[in-house]
């Protein structure tokens, strides 16, 4: 009743980092609620989970091993099969892909209330409130819940991951039976990019209609490489048909959280910022010192971002040796 | 086979969010409203597939204010043949759970083969109605689709997942599929068929028809804010541009340490 449940979210058997951050965050839930941090894990192959969740919080790890593949409408029975058994307060998942397709399905499933791809919440004594973006980041809500549990996906990279270190979490099977969906994936299409998803990128280098044509955007790869970095693009550029639209950063893209964000041509549109104005740093290029771009960044040149790009790709070469 | 495509009316994404002074909500004033551009690619995938002759009728359902009309008749005017609006003051603030249980209300009395409608709305952003909605109707979902193929009653959906790569999911109908950019171009609304919109039935339907209303929310908004504002940041103009950029480079490798 007042324990906090993760869902893991796993890369075969391996805890993605954003497990981690949910299992910290779990940690000052529970201090609130005055429970213990559980975690569950729904996959195949996953014989020794729970040192790698206990390491970070977790003190059992429920295990539905022997499913091979996701599948939304199997998932959530297995996933409200352990909530209703372990009855918890509060149950966290990633805001990934599988998270944000599954939550609210089990939310559904429940009866109960769900907030979606969090990024930072508070105990009000034993309540749990939800801190989430919404138009994209322009503003933010405080969520209450009124149902138990309270369900609610974290978006990755921005909470706090803690240091690990703590002791082998007991293992408990949970079931596995997915009962009869009626949907399956069928087959699984590679990503044409080996690039990190903008998503997840530490560092973005981004175009805008500045970029000019589609071939352009070779010197932004050249200077992604340097860096390690993703490539995106305003929505005025992939209208454009400069990039394709998995590049585009903004309201009607991606929301994008890295460390480091280089706008190349970008004027700024406000649904543009709304997608990138958490960076952690900011530098904008751009010829027209107008550019609304300019307002949040944290380094600004007016100039032309032809030259500029193979400049700071050479200049992160000699700093990067 | 009927399509109904779940529509929402929202703020323009190039609106300014300012709140009320209260932080009870955001600033309505002078908002333009437009129907959610997720949902566009909806109606343009129902229409689509009507034209290819695998549909019989595209209807658009919507639960909002009055104002949620011209949201419709955007899509009526766009091509689709009749609409349902779930208007009800229970609906003012209404969480997912509340609106999926209405919508489902509402399409238990509908005829349906496959439901469409956008990923997420621009407004809240939760990504959640549509799933929810399939779990009410005890429906297969596949949610972030950028290609869809119906033959017969067979759906085949490409989701995206992380790093561009894609989940391909098989299912029969009916069922819900949520669009995302890529899908479709969609349409302008043509001059004619914003005449003809305006005399398609649009049905009107209370809470209580549906089956829901305030009393089905499990959250509630605490309160509003913004961000913080980014500080001033250092713009470098004139001279070589060089020189500049070899700041910058320093800057962000000394200062910010990003590098």
């Amino acid at each position: 009743m007042s324990n906090v449940l993760v869902f893991a979210e796993l890369k075969g058997s391996e805890p993605k980092k954003v497990s981690y951050e949910m299992l910290n965050a779990a940690k000052d839930i529970a201090a609130g609620t005055g429970g213990a941090v559980i975690a569950a894990a729904i996959g195949s192959g996953l014989a020794g989970v729970g040192a790698k969740l206990g390491a970070y919080g977790a003190t059992k790890v429920l295990v539905a091993d022997g499913v091979d593949k996701y599948n939304v409408e199997g998932w959530a029975t297995i996933a409200a099969a352990i909530v209703k058994a372990e009855n918890p307060a509060v149950v966290l998942l990633g805001a990934t892909a599988t998270g944000k397709d599954l939550a609210p399905r089990l939310a559904a499933k429940l009866g109960v209330g769900l907030a979606s791809d969090i990024v930072g919440f508070r105990m009000d004594g034993a309540n749990f409130i939800a801190k989430r973006p919404v138009f994209a980041g322009k503003a933010f809500t405080e969520i209450g819940f009124t149902a138990v549990p309270a369900l609610a996906t974290v978006r990755p990279n921005v909470l706090d991951p803690g240091a690990g270190g703590g002791a082998a979490a007991a293992e408990a099977p949970a079931s596995a039976d997915m009962g009869a969906p009626k949907a399956q994936i069928t087959e699984i299409l590679a990503a044409a990019s080996s690039r990190p998803d903008l998503t997840e990128a530490n560092v973005i280098v981004s175009g805008g209609r500045g970029m000019k044509e589609k071939d352009n955007f070779k010197i932004l790869e050249d200077l992604a490489d340097v860096l390690g970095a993703s490539v995106g693009a305003s929505r005025a550029a992939v209208d454009a048909g400069y990039a394709d639209q998995s590049m585009q950063v903004g309201q009607t893209g991606k929301v994008v959280n890295p460390s480091l964000y280089m706008a190349f041509g970008i004027s700024g549109a406000i649904q543009h910022l709304a997608g990138m104005r958490t960076s952690k740093v900011i530098v904008a290029v751009n010829k027209d010192e107008e550019a609304p771009i300019f307002q949040v960044a944290d380094y600004g040149i007016v100039g032309d971002l032809f030259e500029a790009v193979p400049l700071f790709a050479n200049e992160f070469k000699k700093l990067l040796g | 086979m009927n399509i109904v495509v779940l529509c929402k009316q929202v703020p323009d994404t190039e609106s300014k969010i300012k709140l009320l002074g209260d932080n009870s909500n955001f600033d309505a004033e002078g908002i333009k409203w437009v129907l959610n551009p997720y949902d566009e690619y909806g109606v343009e995938e129902a229409l689509k597939i009507k034209e290819a002759g695998k549909a019989a009728k595209v209807t658009v359902l919507s639960i909002g204010p009055k104002r949620a009309e011209e949201a419709i008749r955007t899509a009526l005017a766009m091509g689709a043949d009749d609409a349902v609006h779930v208007e009800d003051a229970g609906f003012d603030g209404a969480d997912a759970f509340a609106v999926a249980k209405g919508l489902a209300g509402a399409l238990q009395g509908m005829e349906y083969g496959l439901i469409l409608c956008g990923k997420q709305a621009v407004d809240d952003d939760m990504a959640a109605v549509p799933q929810m909605v399939a779990e009410f109707l005890s429906i297969p979902q596949v949610t972030v689709v950028s290609k869809l193929e119906v033959e017969g009653s067979a759906i085949k959906a490409f989701r995206d997942i992380e790093g561009g790569a894609k989940e391909v999911w098989q299912c029969q109908a009916p069922a819900i599929v949520t669009a995302t950019k890529g899908i479709n171009e969609p349409r302008y609304a043509s001059l004619p068929g914003i005449m003809k919109a305006k005399r398609k039935p649009l049905a009107k339907k209370t809470g209580a028809e549906v089956g829901s209303g305030a009393d089905q929310n499990k959250t509630k908004v605490i309160g509003w804010s913004l961000p913080a504002p980014r500080a001033a940041g250092k713009v470098f103009k004139g001279g070589e541009l060089a020189d500049l950029v070899a700041q910058v480079a320093k800057l962000l490798r000394e200062e910010a340490k990003v590098i």
